[in-house]
């Protein structure tokens, strides 16, 4: 057998596959977990490990080349006599690549910190393919290049979701929040699905490329245009809309938030394409009815005053909260709006080096806080396995008992308020400096709020591990090994990032950056 | 893999626009300043605690519990600011009150504010 | 004029199911309020598909007569698929709240006492 050629086929198939292996592993879970229930871990693993290992690979190949991949489903072309067929595409460029491979390391920890977390637990089989199917319905968004099927694929992970973050059914408040959360996600995707069908009425395409190449801004493309980015910015958790993010990642198991880290992430890449790639032309050239300001300055302005509210909303609401994991889920609010911030103040500063230098930062900043966010959630999960408790108002002197539990807990405390020489602190330097030139009082708010999103972790490190002994908690021990594993895979990976940025840029966030400016390559993937 | 243009390539500086970040030197500053001071405090008295008598002039007069009930934690931290800033907080708990009507009604504030912006601007 | 009021109804139809789900209390209204506005996509995406004087797009066999678009029929039928499942999982969570606190209040749910 020949490994080359195996390779190359392996390449040119793996779109389809990272969406395929889940998919499949997740509808046979049911029939291997009759056999035993460590051939049902080994299974969910394998199958995650085998979807990681496609992901590298096409990370590998898309970032050292800087080339466009199309995947045609149903045919071997996307044109029949010069007319595109009605076909689904996907296709993967260097922003795709980057969120798949935030994805896969979530993946792998979630699964890996789930099998002793959830091992007292009945119905497991259902756990492990609801999380199997959250998986590809996660890269089935991510890979997507195709309007509608990017719809389906937000119903699927959305609905997965939901399943799992009711998975407490013997608690009310978990069922409720997985209520709360199908209400916003159907309403949303309900939105997202009628602006689609607005625009393919207009141009009678569902690809996003061939959307991309005819876009004109008409008066029916703004209406889309606002459904569009309302209905993603509701799913990425940006304020005024952002109050189902702490109630359903603080009530759902903590191997599921780590998950629900990811298909966020996803949410805000869906709102990054359709701004950028979908409505790139328009955004370039068309300008508003008053005056001659570009059509990219108000976007812009719109995005950077929606970004200040945020941060300081999530800030001010984890200052605030005594519960751990609903200040985790504020804390996540934040540290999204960081990231709006920075693809604000580029589109604000388009063309100029320091807005080149913030949206750099911004695409850094969201693989920092999905490592940093999902770490504070695996911590918070071990504090409740061995506790049993989530108030901060009853935990106190865990220090003693759970020592590695508290190294990641101090890494995770530093990581996400930008200390450094982790990697938060990599990230927010470059948004810090970026945005000042645009306007000085984003970046004294942003400051700002970094010292007291440091602040309020302080307070949970003080309340939950120091302080004198509880006689509650007399019988503590340290939390099993394959959840200190799957806390360490992650704590390597924010080291790793924080000591050597410049590796990390030069090689995954540059190539993505140049991708998701510059609208044209995405364009040149389908029509040559 | 392990070539030198890699291994270079580790210790290099991130240019951010206006300003230079290495964390390497960072990291070796940090180590030095750490040693300095950890020598000095090995030069201070041993077993200067305050106990019994002493120590009744820090509690002013109250009396000293055992140690669990003194620890201050949970949400009795930052008390002064959270004070402070109670005419917000008011605002934001009305705002996460947990109804989903009330979080579609701010979707909708939302999208009816994007529509005037992009339609009318 | 004649041709414009299914797009009338659909507007209709959405709004009046965002009014269902924004101001009524019980969980069930709200549920309602959604398919509803489900309802009302679906009907826009049919309409898109309607030419004048056409019929379904299937081939019989004989002549050929003019058809309306085959690409949003497939569309809505996957969007109601997803509506019903969406529809089940929703009505399913409302049993066990039920089951949980005795009340279908949507203000006495909501709150984070437990």
């Amino acid at each position: 057998m020949n490994i080359a050629i195996d390779m190359d086929w392996l390449l040119t198939h793996s779109p389809a596959l990272i969406v395929a292996i889940p998919l499949l592993g997740a509808f046979i879970t049911p029939l291997i977990s009759k056999i035993g229930d460590s051939v049902r871990n080994a299974w969910a693993i394998f199958i995650v490990l085998l979807t990681s290992f496609f992901v590298f690979l096409l990370a590998n190949d898309i970032l050292t080349n800087g080339s466009v991949r199309t995947y045609v489903f149903g045919g071997n072309t996307a044109l029949i006599n010069n007319s595109f067929a009605v076909r689904i595409l996907f296709e993967v460029d260097g922003m795709n690549a980057f969120i798949a491979i935030i994805a896969a390391v979530l993946a792998i920890a979630g699964i890996i910190y789930s099998w002793s977390f959830m091992k007292e637990h009945t119905g497991l089989d259902k756990y492990y393919t609801l999380v199997l199917l959250m998986i590809a319905g996660m890269f089935g968004m991510i890979l997507t290049g195709d309007m509608f099927n990017f719809f389906v694929f937000i119903e699927i992970t959305s609905i997965a979701s939901c399943a799992l973050i009711a998975f407490y059914t013997n608690k009310g408040k978990a069922v409720d929040a997985g209520f709360k959360y199908i209400v916003i996600s159907s309403v949303g995707a309900l939105f997202i699905l009628l602006a689609i069908g607005i625009l393919y009425s207009q141009y009678n395409a569902l690809n996003m490329a061939v959307l991309a190449g005819n876009i004109q801004y008409t008066f029916l493309d703004k209406i889309a245009f606002g459904l569009l980015i309302g209905g993603l910015a509701m799913k990425a958790g940006i304020v005024p809309m952002h109050m189902w993010l702490p109630d359903a990642y603080g009530r759902a198991p903590s191997s599921v938030s780590i998950i629900l880290v990811g298909t966020t992430l996803a949410g805000l890449y869906g709102a990054l394409r359709m701004t950028f790639t979908v409505y790139g032309n328009s955004l370039l050239t068309a300008t508003t009815n008053k005056g001659d300001i570009p059509l990219y300055s108000i976007i812009g302005a719109i995005i950077v005053s929606l970004a200040i509210v945020t941060i300081l909303i999530g800030v001010l609401m984890a200052l605030k909260e005594s519960d751990f994991k609903r200040m985790i889920g504020f804390a996540a609010v934040g540290e999204i709006g960081y990231m709006i911030l920075a693809v604000g103040a580029a589109l604000l500063a388009l063309g100029t080096t320091y807005g080149d230098k913030a949206l750099t930062g911004g695409i850094f900043h969201i693989i920092n806080d999905a490592l940093d966010v999902g770490l504070l959630f695996l911590v918070a999960g071990a504090v409740y396995y061995v506790t049993k408790e989530t108030s901060l108002n009853k935990l106190g002197g865990l220090a003693r008992h759970m020592k590695y539990t508290t190294v990641f807990f101090v890494i995770g405390l530093f990581a996400v308020s930008g200390m450094p020489p982790l990697n938060g602190f990599a990230s927010k330097l470059l948004i810090y400096q970026s945005t000042y030139q645009v306007n000085p009082i984003l970046a004294i708010v942003a400051i700002l709020c970094s010292i007291l999103l440091l602040a309020a972790f302080v307070k949970v490190f003080h309340s939950a591990f120091l302080g004198p002994k509880i006689s509650k908690f007399e019988g503590a021990r340290e939390v099993p090994k394959s959840m200190l594993i799957a806390m360490g895979f992650i704590a390597c990976f924010i080291i790793f990032f924080g000591l050597f940025p410049n590796i990390v840029i030069n090689s995954i966030i540059e190539p993505a950056k140049d991708a998701i400016l510059n609208y044209t390559s995405y364009i040149g993937g389908i029509i040559p | 893999m392990i070539s030198p243009e890699f291994l270079y390539s580790l210790l290099e500086t991130l240019r951010t626009g206006s300003g230079v970040w290495n964390p390497i030197s960072w990291i070796i500053v940090f180590v030095v300043a750490f040693l300095v001071v950890y020598i000095v405090r090995g030069f201070g008295k041993e077993d200067s605690q305050v106990k019994g008598e002493k120590a009744k002039v820090f509690l002013s007069g109250n009396p000293e519990l055992e140690k669990e009930k003194m620890h201050v934690g949970g949400s009795n931290l930052y008390w002064g600011f959270t004070d402070m800033l109670s005419w917000v907080y008011r605002g934001l708990d009305k705002m996460h009150n947990g109804n989903v009507s009330d979080y579609i009604f701010w979707f909708v504030i939302v999208l009816g504010i994007f529509f005037i912006l992009l339609g009318v601007l | 004029m004649i041709y414009n009021i299914p797009y009338l109804a659909v507007v209709a139809l959405i709004l009046i199911g965002l009014y269902a789900v924004i101001f009524k209390r019980n969980l069930i209204k709200i549920v309602i309020g959604i398919t509803l506005i489900e309802s009302g996509v679906n009907l826009f995406l049919i309409t898109l598909a309607y030419r004048q004087d056409s019929t379904a797009p299937i081939y019989h066999g004989t002549g050929s007569r003019l058809m309306s678009l085959p690409v949003p029929h497939a569309l809505t039928l996957t969007s109601i698929v997803i509506g019903v499942a969406v529809l089940a999982l929703m009505l399913s969570l409302i049993i066990h709240i039920y089951r949980h606190y005795g009340t279908l209040d949507a203000r006495k749910i909501g709150e984070e006492k437990e």
